[in-house]
């Protein structure tokens, strides 16, 4: 029985195309990973940009994520400093957002007959984003597997109309159905015909490990506080120059700079709150330019839409 | 799904004598398990607003919740509200036309709606009985709409406008049924009907609910229980259940079990294990984990120690009768469980007073520096708290051990996963460190006590410690004028406070509060100026090799040769201390109210004043009432308000002093032993004065007030035959000076233990 179940079950990059399948044939555009280094999902300018404004969005991306601070040298069969997220944006949020997310779990193989789905009060609100919604952090057996979220606000603005979010962690996600204790012995692919499979550990292990050591003991710190000035700087430029999008970029930029300086354990407690606020005015003020660019066009499309 | 055709019942007028049911069921998208209590309070409470303003009367309410709905049975509402006639006085026929039309526009009428009565004008409104469905039906959006929920939020194409619809999470049925009978309403674009959903994954389907009667039972068969109490029970004894049958004994928690209630429509306890190797990290870490982050109940063995086991709450019935949710569980808390164990093993592999150095990158508080900071100066109090046997059989050496490692702990992995676990995790390092017990203990036991109800401690070295603490977080905040306002306590200084009080109480601590604050307000202001210069001017005395703030401002002292003028917005000590002292009085005032003792007696040896030593004064307080329950105690105090009033209108000038002497707090006080007029009843109230005042002065200073108390309780019979036998106001001056000193004295004597005059009665 539980042989069939295994066999059965999904590898990672299937689970990954299934859900890619399933969002695709609800009406998301299957967008690609956003192209920088980044703490989350919810930091592609997909989601943090285009949940701002009136007009309907419904896309679907992994984001590879970064966060080195939970990085423990490939020796943790549960954090990775480098993984991913399935992450879901549809806005308006549809009446029955909970039960399209419950149906992409059935398509990856949950039984919600079998496993214990719950939905547990966890409301998000990301610092450095000055974003926040309430939802819910999903259980599968007491596993939390998705991060679900109705936008509230974004970047200091009001979330008009709101956007339900839909994060999940495919690794966690992947262990659940394949049954494995270890990340590293999650199945990536599955063999076809004379060619191996590959294993999780098989395509990161080595990373984790190099990456745990760069970010924990090798980054050149006076390198990253001098990029992150840098960043800070150049965002500025960029929201002078009416550009938000690059502007956008360089506050990313600065928020993984920001991480990279913890990992190394150079910023004070005392610092923290202050790094934090300095990358939060970053990410507003380019929600704020990205808004001034558009809302003249929204409010064409959309009269009567307000900020 | 069964589908019930849908029955109305068509009436004839209803009458106001006919009741019916109501039912109103609230669907909406998973609440806050936390919130759900708070709900079904806000939804009695707005209805029966709703209802009161309509004129309906409302018995006994139903009103349930889960995850998923509120529910709310009202039974016996009349099916109409009576008709009433109101009647409005308005201005004389002779007015001036302007207050006619005032009234006619007030009131909707025209004039010859109007009656005249004898020159007034009277308008009389009949309104009619309404029908109760069509006043629920107006009650329903406005109860959702001024429902006060922690937090709200807005969802879906309408949140476009601000103005749109706010509900804990997205609101997405109604079911409102009077009788049998829909009662139209639409809120937000959602219409009212008969139809709600089961079970979110054993009967995803619409069912049709007929009336108030089915509805819990219709939601039954589809598995969901209603009544967030019945499904509290089938976890409180299925828990206990699932633990017993397999020879463990479940650790009640009744929050877990509201908790798990407020998390399922269908509550089936299932009985998991753990890898017995976990048990070797401490046990509250282990419940923690598992009641935190998992919401599991943890078990005890035969023994009474917990056992590799938990309890989850699942919200199916599973097809495999839930081998895979236990499985599944399982592996979630190992991984939690492998966390603690990983924290428990790395934390050991440094000495706490390794941790320790790592403070001083954690702030207290902007305002009073690092932690390190404060276990400098927590550590001095608590070893000088020693070494002056103000704690009684403390070793001064272990108190400034225990205080230099009480807070090491919270720079652990383990208390910044759970910060729950401050102090005991210490306490468990400090053992395994070998370090002795007292320490250990006091390092574990040093925030208590943390509510009205914990243990107090009363081990020496811990009592140093948690008072040197907390007596440090009183003066630092004071120090800087964060203290309380109004209900604003942020710093929760006033639990710090009865703590404190807790401490000296219950450990007997005999000290002088004053010195010893003003001892700790300096040594805070010490710091800070030490702290404001090395931030103006950098690391010198880094430089002469000066490791502690206290050592760096005698460097600066001996360099300078003065205090260094700096600005810090620190108060002058003596005011903080002062500050202080008068807040922590309050505080025994307060407490000792909410005893029950009674606030004038407290008065009336607060009224004293000068006293610092708590444990005294609190024992003069209890001597007090104690006597005023007694005859003798009442009676002195009929007496003393006696003596006062004649005292009070008898004015200074007019005592004369024959042999009458004016002290030197001008209270006149009577010399002499013997007096020309003076009659047997005089002579009896000064011999029983002459023994009664240095029997009760003495009995005071060795602080034994019960027998002050008895002393001037011997005052009673003769103070009570002087007012009897004797006119103060006698004709002859002097004699009348003679007995108004008498008086004064009797005052004076009583003074000498409580002051009389605060005293109600």
């Amino acid at each position: 029985m539980a042989d069939a179940a295994e066999k059965k079950s999904l590898s990672f990059q299937d689970m990954i195309l299934t859900l890619h399948a399933y969002w695709a044939a609800r009406g998301c555009a299957i967008l690609q990973p956003y192209d920088m280094r980044v703490g989350a999902g919810t930091f592609h300018p997909a989601t943090t940009l285009r949940s701002l404004g009136p007009e309907p969005w419904n896309v679907a991306y992994v984001q590879p994520s970064r966060r080195p601070t939970d990085g423990r040298y490939g020796e943790n069969p549960n954090r990775l400093q480098h993984y991913y997220q399935y992450q879901v944006i549809l806005k308006p949020s549809p009446a029955d957002l909970q039960e399209q997310y419950l149906g992409s779990l059935a398509a990856i193989g949950i039984d919600p007959l079998l496993h214990d789905i719950r939905f547990v009060e966890d409301d998000w609100e990301s610092p450095t984003l000055g974003a926040w919604g309430l939802g819910w952090e999903v259980w599968c057996d007491g596993m939390e597997v998705t991060q679900f979220t109705y936008f509230q606000q974004m970047g200091g603005f009001d979330c008009k109309p709101v956007a339900g979010e839909l994060t999940y962690g495919l690794e966690r996600l992947a262990m659940y159905i394949q049954n494995v204790d270890n990340v590293y012995d999650l199945r990536f692919s599955d063999p076809v015909g004379d060619v191996p499979g590959v294993s999780y550990g098989d395509v990161f292990l080595e990373n984790e490990k190099q990456f745990s050591k760069w970010n924990f003991e090798v980054a050149d710190t006076d390198g990253l506080f001098a990029g992150f000035k840098a960043a800070e700087a150049e965002c500025q430029r960029a929201i002078e120059a009416n550009v938000p999008l690059a502007a956008y970029d360089q506050a990313i930029e600065a928020s993984h700079l920001f991480n990279l300086l913890q990992a190394r354990g150079v910023i004070s407690v005392q610092e923290r709150a202050n790094y934090m606020a300095r990358v939060r005015d970053l990410a507003k003020g380019s929600c704020k330019a990205w808004i001034d660019s558009q809302s003249d066009a929204w409010s064409a499309k959309y009269p009567g839409w307000t900020l | 799904m069964d589908r019930q055709p849908v029955r109305r019942m068509e009436r004839e007028i209803p009458g106001v004598d006919a009741v019916t049911d109501f039912l109103l069921e609230l669907r909406s998208e998973e609440i806050p398990a936390r919130m759900q209590a708070g709900a079904r309070a806000e939804l009695d409470k707005l209805f029966r607003a709703q209802m009161s303003a309509a004129g309906i009367d409302v018995g006994d309410l139903s009103i349930w919740s889960t995850p998923r709905r509120l529910a709310l049975i009202a039974r016996d509402l009349p099916e109409a509200t009576a008709a009433v006639s109101e009647e409005l006085k308005g201005p004389r026929s002779s007015a001036p036309p302007q207050a006619l039309e005032g009234f006619l526009r007030k009131t909707g009428l025209t004039q010859d709606q109007l009656e005249d009565r004898d020159g007034v004008y009277f308008a009389v409104i009949d309104k009619p009985g309404r029908a109760t469905a069509q006043l629920l039906a107006e009650a329903i959006p406005a109860i959702i709409r001024a429902f006060a929920w922690p937090k709200s939020m807005r969802w879906g194409k309408d949140s476009a406008s601000s103005e749109s619809l706010r509900w804990v999470r997205p609101l997405s049925g109604i079911v409102a049924i009077f009788g049998e009978e829909l009662v139209p309403s639409e809120i937000g674009g959602i219409a009212a009907g008969f139809a709600t959903r089961g079970h979110r994954f054993h009967c995803p389907g619409e069912i049709t609910i007929g009336s108030a009667l089915d509805y819990a039972e219709k939601l039954r068969a589809c598995h969901v229980i209603v009544d967030h109490e019945e499904r509290q029970a089938i976890i409180r004894d299925g828990a206990a259940k699932a633990a017993a049958d397999a020879g463990l004994t479940l650790v009640a928690d009744e929050g877990l079990v509201i908790e798990n209630a407020g998390l399922t429509e269908w509550p089936v306890p299932l009985l998991g294990r753990f890898d017995e190797a976990f048990l070797e990290v401490p046990p509250e870490v282990i419940q923690l984990t598992a009641r935190v982050n998992q919401k599991y109940f943890v078990v005890n063995d035969a023994a009474g120690k917990l056992a590799n086991g938990f309890v989850c709450t699942a919200n199916i019935a599973a097809q495999d009768g839930g081998a895979e949710i236990v499985a599944g569980n399982r592996k979630v808390l190992a991984a939690r469980l492998s966390d603690a164990r990983f924290f428990w093993e790395q934390d050991r592999k440094i000495k706490l007073e390794d941790h320790a150095k790592k403070l001083d990158r954690i702030t207290f508080h902007e305002k009073l520096g690092t932690v390190a900071d404060k276990v400098e100066r927590v550590a001095k109090l608590a070893e000088w708290l020693a070494s002056e046997g103000i704690v009684p059989n403390c070793d001064p050496a272990l108190a400034r051990q225990a205080a230099e490692l009480a807070k090491a702990d919270l720079v652990t992995e383990m208390v910044g996963e759970f910060p729950e676990l401050q102090g005991l995790m210490g306490g468990y390092y400090a053992r395994a460190e070998g370090l002795p017990d007292a320490v250990a203990d006091a390092i574990r036991d040093h925030y208590k006590p943390v509510g009205q109800g914990d243990d107090v401690p009363t081990a020496p070295v811990t009592v140093a410690v948690a008072l040197a603490d907390k007596l440090d977080t009183l003066v630092g905040f004071f120090g800087y004028g964060l203290k309380p306002t109004g209900s604003k306590d942020p710093f929760a200084l006033r639990r710090a406070a009865i703590s404190i009080l807790q401490l000296i109480e219950r450990g007997g601590i005999r000290v002088h509060l004053r010195p010893l604050l003003f001892r700790l307000s300096l040594a805070c202001y010490q710091q800070a100026i030490a702290r404001a210069y090395f931030e103006r001017f950098g690391k010198v005395a880094d430089v002469f090799g000066a490791e502690s703030n206290d050592e760096k401002y005698d460097l600066l002292m001996r360099l300078q040769g003065i205090e260094p003028r700096l600005e810090t917005d620190a108060l002058n000590p003596k005011t903080a201390a002062s500050q202080v002292l008068e807040f922590l009085i309050d505080r025994l005032k307060v407490q000792q109210r909410e005893a029950g003792v009674r606030h004038d007696l407290i008065d009336a040896v607060f009224a004293l004043g000068g006293e610092n030593d708590l444990v005294r004064l609190l024992a003069r307080v209890n001597a007090l009432q104690a006597f005023m329950a007694s005859d003798d105690g009442a009676n002195l105090l009929a007496g003393y308000k006696r003596a006062a009033n004649i005292l009070k209108q008898a004015g200074k000038d007019i005592v004369i002093p024959a042999k009458a002497e004016i002290a030197g707090d001008g209270e006149p006080t009577i010399a002499a032993p013997d007096f020309a007029g003076a009659t047997d009843i005089d002579k009896t109230l000064l011999t029983a004065l002459d023994s009664a005042e240095p029997a009760a002065s003495t009995a005071v200073a060795e602080e034994r007030f019960t027998d002050a108390m008895a002393a001037l309780a011997s005052l009673r019979a003769p103070i009570d035959a002087f007012f009897d036998g004797v006119m103060v106001n006698d004709p002859d001056e002097t004699l009348r000076a003679y007995r108004l000193g008498l008086l004064a004295r009797f005052t004076g004597a009583v003074h000498g233990v409580a002051d009389f005059s605060k005293i109600e009665g």
